[in-house]
């Protein structure tokens, strides 16, 4: 059950909110920042890889 | 024992290494975050003074946690590369600096969000304030120094050499609350001996900071795998490593 008031936060709701979802929106973004990295890495290997395969055929 | 240090550090082994450890950490700070947020929001009794305020420190303590610990690994990482020359240090320092500048911006906002209702403003020229803004454009320094080389190598030793003489501001960070008289409370948590804190709002704090820690490593071992990947394209491991 959550408690009386947890949505106003005491009246501090329009600070205690907005701080949360940035932290989130902070983990969030760093996931997904940090996948595309790698995605991206691992495409620019592949295509190294194809390119050195095609130059010795 | 260097041969042993050597292996260690070795791009291929980095790369497998972090690929195993990343669901690990990904996990366990699922699980930390999770309660921390939970018990934190919803359990932990209000401030006697500050009232339901006070639950921004759940998640701004673990920012600015994060955001000197990323620093500090930065510049240790990029220091073992310039003495060493593993190259797997420079591969460290460029995959923290972007996560710690976010956690440094995340702890300067969800700080001034705090600061609104405790202090009647959102931003003063306080120490602890300014030397934590000088930390996020450090993070921007040398990120931008990385890029700003057309040779890789010598942008890392540029970056490296910057994060190294910018290592002095995180002390100054640290103690600036008590060096100075300043608006920003002092350590809470950090006089293990005895905390400021009741165990009912301390347990959920340090599990978002060991949960922050390890989300922290998680990301840390994906954009590491990235970096050594790009760093390592041309290598004969590399087709052994990518392999479907």
């Amino acid at each position: 059950m959550i408690r009386y008031g947890f949505w106003s936060m005491g009246g501090y709701a329009r600070f205690v909110w907005p701080s949360i979802a940035l932290a989130v929106s902070v983990l969030i973004w760093n996931l997904w920042s940090a996948r595309r990295h790698h995605a991206r890495a691992l495409l620019r290997a592949n295509r190294a890889l194809a390119m050195a395969r095609s130059e010795r055929s | 024992m260097w041969t042993w240090f050597y292996r260690l550090a070795s791009p291929p082994h980095v790369y497998r290494a972090a690929a195993a450890l990343t669901p690990w950490f990904l996990g366990v700070a699922t699980l930390l975050i999770g309660y921390g947020l939970i018990d934190g929001l919803v359990f932990a009794p209000p401030d006697y003074q500050q009232g339901d305020a006070f639950r921004i420190i759940y998640v701004h303590a673990p920012s600015a946690w994060l955001s000197l610990f990323a620093y500090t690994l930065m510049a240790i990482a990029g220091a073992i590369a310039l003495t060493w020359r593993i190259k797997v240090g420079y591969a460290v320092a460029a995959a923290a600096a972007p996560i710690g500048a976010s956690f440094t911006l995340a702890a300067l906002v969800t700080g001034s969000l705090w600061g609104r209702p405790m202090w009647g403003t959102y931003w003063v020229w306080d120490p602890r304030l300014t030397s934590e803004l000088i930390l996020l454009f450090l993070y921007f320094g040398v990120m931008t120094l990385r890029e700003a080389f057309e040779d890789p190598a010598r942008g890392d030793r540029a970056a490296a050499l910057l994060g190294l003489v910018g290592i002095v501001n995180v002390p100054i960070v640290h103690f600036s609350v008590t060096w100075w008289n300043s608006l920003h409370q002092g350590p809470t948590i950090a006089k293990f001996g005895k905390p400021d804190m009741p165990g009912s709002m301390l347990w959920p704090l340090l599990a978002m900071l060991f949960g922050f820690m390890c989300f922290f490593g998680a990301v840390l071992c994906m954009r590491l795998r990235g970096e050594v990947l790009n760093r390592e394209r041309q290598a004969a491991w590399i087709r052994e490593a990518i392999k479907p």
